[in-house]
């Protein structure tokens, strides 16, 4: 499955994080920037993985701008962004 | 009362916008008796995508203990209706939340969407229950009807904004727009064996007055009152438990009625005043209020 365009969702606000996804040519690319990517960095990255993994995406870019989002948050603005830049539909399991 | 089911308290429901990650997680730590996550009227409509998901998410992962967990969703009349059902059965939301109900059949067809999500994701037939805000005149004309339409149903609301803009009044400090609809709400849900929920109280940083309304809502009937702020869940749970002396005179009933029993009286007697049926059942409902909302009690009966 690949993006048919650019898909953004989630906002600035403290507990929530705004992600951008795009189509690209070359594998899976993560731009991460969050206050706790020392701590959760890679757990983010994870959560991210985990849901292209689910929409069978493999080429895509994902753009972060994490203020603190539980992982919960972060599949949920994953899948959304996803759903808006053409990526299918997300089963409810 | 209700037999020997413990009493689920409905003393505050407190609405979360549903696409307000922040609030979601953090909603529980309150202690209101329900959370109420909102698909409607706090969502944008370019964001009902994105708060259905958060929702679904965060119903999926967050442990809320024992907060009841109800959703309002969109109505089926709307493009997000049938998905906002779908998701929330699937996430194993407690309660679907109908908004701006105005007759039986609104209750029918949302239930029968909840019953094919249920089957569809392997839920228990019946387990998700419902509630319905009325919200109009004619949801008030039909509150028995709507009551009584599914076994599903646990509660009806007033959701006075959109009444009183419905009736073409506005509200006012002492709410005499709101009095026929609050009262037929409250017989309405009486007469079906449901609970009844008043509307929210909009100004967060008016307490006296939030306790005024929340007296005057219990006195009429109502089992607890949506709220909008944390702030307004303490005072309206202190206005609904009972007191130490409500308490220790519904025990005295209450033992004076087992000592009739035990001696064969049909008529029971205290200090001086006989105690009737309607008297007693008011005892028994505040000592399970008592105990449900974990008040003190200074002699524990027996």
């Amino acid at each position: 499955m690949n993006l048919q365009q650019t898909g953004i969702a989630g906002t600035l606000e403290s507990g929530d994080v705004m992600i951008e996804v795009s189509p690209s040519t070359k594998g899976i690319n993560i731009d991460l920037e969050s206050t706790v990517k020392t701590q959760f960095g890679k757990y983010i990255e994870k959560v991210v993985l985990q849901t292209c993994k689910e929409f069978k995406l493999e080429n895509v870019d994902v753009k972060l701008q994490d203020k603190g989002a539980l992982d919960c948050t972060i599949k949920a603005r994953m899948i959304t962004a996803i759903q808006r830049a053409g990526g299918g539909e997300y089963e409810w399991k | 009362m209700n037999g020997n089911k413990p009493i689920k308290l409905r003393r505050t429901m407190l609405f979360c916008p549903g696409n307000n990650p922040g609030m979601l997680s953090n909603a529980y730590i309150y202690g209101a008796d329900s959370l109420m996550f909102d698909l409607e009227d706090s969502v944008s409509m370019k964001e009902k995508d994105a708060a259905r998901n958060l929702v679904y998410q965060a119903l999926k992962t967050i442990d809320y203990g024992p907060c009841e967990l109800v959703v309002r969703v969109n109505p089926l009349s709307s493009e997000y209706g049938k998905a906002d059902i779908e998701a929330m059965v699937a996430g194993g939301v407690d309660v679907i939340r109908l908004p701006k109900t105005e007759c039986a059949q609104d209750i029918k067809d949302t239930e029968a969407e909840i019953e094919k999500a249920e089957i569809k994701f392997n839920v228990p037939l019946g387990t998700t229950k419902m509630m319905a805000a009325i919200e109009g005149a004619l949801g008030i004309v039909n509150a028995y009807e709507i009551a009584t339409a599914s076994s599903r149903l646990i509660a009806i609301a007033l959701g006075a904004e959109d009444y009183c803009a419905n009736i073409k009044t506005t509200r006012s400090l002492e709410g005499s727009e709101l009095f026929l609809a609050r009262a037929t709400i409250v017989v309405a849900a009486r007469a079906a064996g449901i609970d009844c929920i008043d509307t929210v109280y909009s100004d967060i940083y008016n307490e006296e007055q939030l306790i005024k309304e929340a007296q005057a809502i219990k006195q009429l009937g109502f089992d607890g009152k949506s709220v909008i702020n944390p702030r307004q869940i303490e005072p309206i749970h202190k206005v609904f438990t009972p007191t130490q002396q409500e308490i220790e005179k519904a025990l005295k009933i209450k033992m004076a009625l087992e000592d009739a029993e035990k001696r064969g009286s049909g008529v029971v007697s205290l200090n001086g005043k006989m105690v009737d049926k309607p008297v007693m059942l008011r005892a028994l409902r505040c000592i399970e209020m008592a105990k449900a909302s974990c008040a003190y009690f200074e002699k524990e009966e027996e």
